[in-house]
């Protein structure tokens, strides 16, 4: 297994309208390997996007990475990299597809000049070429009659065709990682699907390492190698895919899994985890979960760490010491 | 606390807003208490000897070409030009809300020839407006002034107005009141009217801003208030003929102009951002 | 986007002519009587200001002086100026090239200047720059143009002697000057009046283009440009100024009434030749006609740029270009 990206206590902090520091993302470890898929899992506001955000060192002003973070891109240091250095990461090596394409596209270039665009800015091709370049790789990710969409304004295209346009912007340089962030969120279900299958083809002909960040568990099956399940800034259970479905061992994982609604089976109501999700500046004090969990108790006052429990599965619960 | 009051609220929660909302205080207050302590601004005590002193003691802004003390007269000029922006603006609004109110609300048809006479009206720069009338009218009293100004300037505050009804009669709540029955009246005095206030107010200070501005263009060029009455425009108006000599007579009204629109547009910016971070 | 332009054509066709009917009912709605004025150097007597009235179409009934107000407007015939005793349309025609000089000066500045400050401040928020350019602009928006003029020929002009306060040329240059010295002796004039109506306009161009900027620079796809590897310049003016762009035009065309103001003042401290110290001078002569004339002229200008400025929107921005 090659490994490919190493991330290594990411913290990253906002500050709040006192001035302090507070830490949307809180102390995330993941590997990235060649030809595998990693998910992050996640509600809105568990820090996600701002995790993939940070590999490439696009966090918003006034936010930042911390200064204990590490971000290892084989053997490159990717936290202590100058302008220029970064920028020729950015597309080259790391490929990014962002969750809302209508918003995350240029409305007054055509689609072919923002896919041109990221191979111009890396590769020593003419302008000719890069527009052939632009025009496989809309091949490539399934475009329908992709010569004619080539000139077409983003606002021309159906939500499905805008999203391979930004996985075709995201491959323009070749990289050898590829973020996803709630690739799917913004189609129909039907769609979904599609793209979902263009991201794996494009990962197992390329070798690529995917970064896959979403909130729908559906989507993580069959599609990922290993699941990171992500709460409150910080992973609270990782293992691979199959381990994950067969044995969801932290209390969170299990919320989740209990509340999808299932079309088999006796018809139940819904079961939701009880409370809500604690905003990024009040983090709960001790386990993050603890004021929602069901099988909280007093060592749950106390921060745990990540614990082993079993084979290549941790999670940060206590409760795996039992 | 209502929308507007929690806006003013946090806009003087600010550095910006506490500062420009006192200087406004400041030059009101001293606008209206500071006469009697200083010397009569029209009176000319010694023009042969008393013309164009430069700033010192007994003049802390020197004197004019009629010996009339300048200091006396940019505070009673402070008077004239805050009662006229205020005045005005307060007409500016009230009629701009109205048009805006039905326009927005009604719709159709009435919304149509609304906007279309707004469209053209604004097409007229306002001051020439103000000429042309002007120019017919010798001695214009302050208060048809007032009303004048008043009535050129709420055009662009109808638009809003509309633009923020529109927007509100998308919300729920008012859907909801129509489904109840409520009648229209009720629908935009209780719902609609206290969430437009917000941008209105904005407007309405930033008007201010805009009238001192025009209403001293005015004084300048000879119309809006009349002479002996001092007003800032008129000031800087007579200093032409001295401004080699004596600058002082110009330059302190100017500076007061400067100064209050300044304040104003101040204010101005911290209730929009105040606005804005409430319907955010 | 043919029909779109149609529409968009008979709405300014539209808003024109109802300019018209309020500046002509308001004229014939203001107190006070034109003629009346021309009795103070030289009394008329009954019957010669009774002739005066007649020549000028007074005694007609307020619809047939529309009538006749239209017709001679479409003709291009805009009355007679009490002032001049000229055609009013060869006055403004007289005075227009000084105020489309002056005019274009302030607005090549406000378009190169403005908008660079502008930029500058936004993509270097809140840095000391931002703050002094934030505060200078704020008090530059808030001088009155005509102090600010006067204080700058006071200051330039006569105290250090360093350009013309007045006028447009110099009278004493010879009628043999050639077309070099007579452009310099012209520009070297343009100076100051533009430099007044630049500063307070620049100080709202440098604010709006800031705020468009930061707005754009949040902007997604900004994001995925800079993901893209693409180089921090291009971003910046290729992606997010691009779409700054929109409502800095917007308010080119919300620009041209607040210059014509400011001209107005302007040009009446320094003696600009132009259409604004005609019509300053208008004022005092009680010259309806030469007063209504310009107003007619300048909102057909006003019409006329908000009509170019949606254009030329339209013309940038795809989505609209392509419907």
């Amino acid at each position: 297994m090659t490994r490919v990206l190493d991330v290594e206590n990411l913290r990253v902090s906002f500050p709040d309208a006192g001035g302090r520091r507070f830490y949307p993302v809180d102390g995330v470890s993941f590997r990235l390997d060649r030809g595998k898929t990693l998910a992050i899992v996640g509600e809105s506001g568990c820090g996600k996007s701002l995790t993939s955000l940070a590999l490439l060192r696009l966090i918003p002003p006034p936010g930042r990475i911390d200064e204990g973070s590490r971000i290892r891109l084989e053997d490159t240091d990717l936290l202590a990299l100058k302008s220029e250095d970064l920028r020729q990461v950015r597309g080259r090596r790391i490929g990014m597809i962002f969750q809302d394409p209508m918003t995350s596209l240029n409305p007054v270039f055509t689609v072919g000049n923002q896919i041109a665009e990221g191979i111009l800015a890396h590769l020593p091709v003419s302008k000719t070429q890069a527009r052939d370049r632009a025009l496989q790789l809309l091949q490539e990710v399934g475009m329908p009659d992709a010569p004619a969409r080539l000139d077409a304004y983003p606002h021309q295209l159906s939500g499905g065709m805008r999203q391979r346009v930004m996985i075709a912007i995201a491959l323009a340089a070749e990289p050898d990682i590829l973020v996803a962030d709630e690739p799917t969120t913004a189609l129909d279900v039907t769609v979904q699907a599609q793209i979902l299958e263009v991201l794996d083809q494009l990962r197992a002909r390329r070798g690529m390492a995917v970064l896959l960040i979403t909130h729908d568990l559906g989507i993580v099956a069959g599609r990922a190698d290993r699941v990171a399940v992500m709460y409150a800034g910080q992973f609270v259970e990782e293992a691979s895919t199959s381990d994950l479905f067969a044995l969801p061992s932290h209390p969170y994982t299990q919320g989740l899994f209990a509340s999808v609604p299932r079309i088999s089976g006796p018809v139940q109501r819904l079961a939701p985890i009880p409370g809500t999700v604690p905003p990024a500046a009040a983090w709960p004090s001790g386990c993050r979960f603890r004021p929602r969990c069901p099988k909280a108790f007093e060592k749950s006052h106390t921060e745990p760490p990540m614990l082993p429990v079993g084979p290549g599965h941790t999670m940060r619960c206590w409760l795996a010491e039992e | 606390m209502t929308p507007v009051g929690e806006a003013l609220h946090r806009a003087w929660h600010t550095p910006r807003g506490r500062v420009s909302a006192g200087i406004l205080v400041a030059i009101g207050l001293v606008g209206l208490f500071g006469p009697p302590y200083l010397p009569d601004p029209l009176a000319q005590p010694d023009i042969l000897a008393g013309a164009n002193l430069p700033p010192g003691p007994s003049h802390p802004f020197g004197t004019d070409q009629l010996s009339r003390d300048v200091l006396a007269r940019v505070v009673t000029g402070a008077r004239v030009s805050l009662a006229v922006a205020v005045l005005a603006v307060g007409l500016s609004m009230t009629l701009g809300a109205a048009v805006g109110l039905v326009a927005g609300y009604w719709g159709g048809g009435v919304d149509a020839v609304l906007m279309r006479l707004v469209d053209g009206a604004l097409a007229v720069p306002r001051l020439f407006v103000l000429l042309l009338v002007l120019a017919l009218w010798e001695r214009i009293p302050v208060i048809a002034l007032i009303v004048l100004i008043g009535a050129t300037g709420w055009f662009g505050t109808s638009r809003l107005v509309r633009g923020e009804v529109l927007r509100l009669r998308e919300e729920a709540y008012v859907s909801a009141a129509e489904a109840l029955g409520a009648r229209r009246r009720r629908i935009i005095f209780r719902h609609l009217l206290p969430n437009a206030m917000g941008p209105l107010l904005v407007a309405a200070t930033l008007g201010v801003g805009d009238v001192i501005l025009l209403e001293a263009g005015l004084s300048f060029l000879g119309l809006g208030v009349q002479p002996p009455a001092p007003s800032w425009g008129g000031m800087v108006f007579d200093a032409r003929a001295v401004l080699v000599t004596a600058p002082w007579a110009g330059i302190f009204p100017g500076l007061a102009i400067t100064l209050t629109v300044l304040a104003a547009n101040l204010f101005g910016d911290a209730l929009r951002d105040a606005v804005d971070a409430r319907g955010r | 986007m043919k029909r779109w332009l149609l529409r968009r054509l008979a709405q300014a066709g539209i808003t024109l002519a109802i300019a018209m009917v309020l500046l002509f009912v308001l004229m014939r709605l203001a107190p006070g009587d034109p003629l009346s004025r021309l009795g103070e150097n030289r009394p008329l007597s009954p019957a010669e200001t009774e002739a005066l009235r007649v020549r000028y179409g007074l005694d007609q009934p307020l619809l047939a002086q529309f009538g006749v107000f239209l017709r001679g407007a479409a003709r291009g015939d805009l009355g007679t100026s009490i002032e001049y005793g000229r055609p009013v349309s060869a006055l403004v025609r007289e005075r227009l090239p000084a105020t489309i000089l002056l005019g274009g000066a302030v607005l090549l500045l406000n378009f190169t200047i403005g908008i660079w400050l502008g930029v500058r401040q936004a993509v270097r928020r809140d840095s000391v720059l931002d703050r002094w350019l934030t505060t200078v602009s704020l008090a530059g928006y808030a001088m009155p143009s005509f102090w600010l003029g006067l204080v700058l020929a006071w200051l330039v002009g006569v105290k250090w002697r360093l350009l013309p306060a007045a006028g447009m040329q110099d009278p004493l240059l010879g009628p043999d000057a050639d077309w070099g010295a007579r452009g310099a002796d012209v520009l070297r004039h343009l100076v100051l009046p533009a430099l007044t109506l630049s500063i307070v306009s620049i100080a709202a161009t440098m604010r709006y283009q800031r705020t468009a900027m930061l707005e754009a620079l949040a902007l997604p796809y900004v994001t995925t440009a800079r993901a893209k590897g693409v180089r921090e310049s291009l971003v910046r003016w290729r992606h997010a100024w691009r779409n700054a762009l929109f409502p800095v035009l917007t308010l080119f065309g919300l620009w041209l009434p607040v210059l014509v103001t400011g001209s107005v003042f302007v040009e009446s401290v320094f003696a600009w030749p132009g259409l604004g110290s005609l019509a300053a001078g208008a004022v005092g002569y009680r010259d309806y006609p030469l007063l209504m004339g310009t107003s007619l002229l300048i909102s057909a200008l006003v019409v006329a740029a908000s009509l170019l400025t949606d254009l030329a929107y339209a013309f940038l921005d795809p989505r609209v270009r392509l419907s």
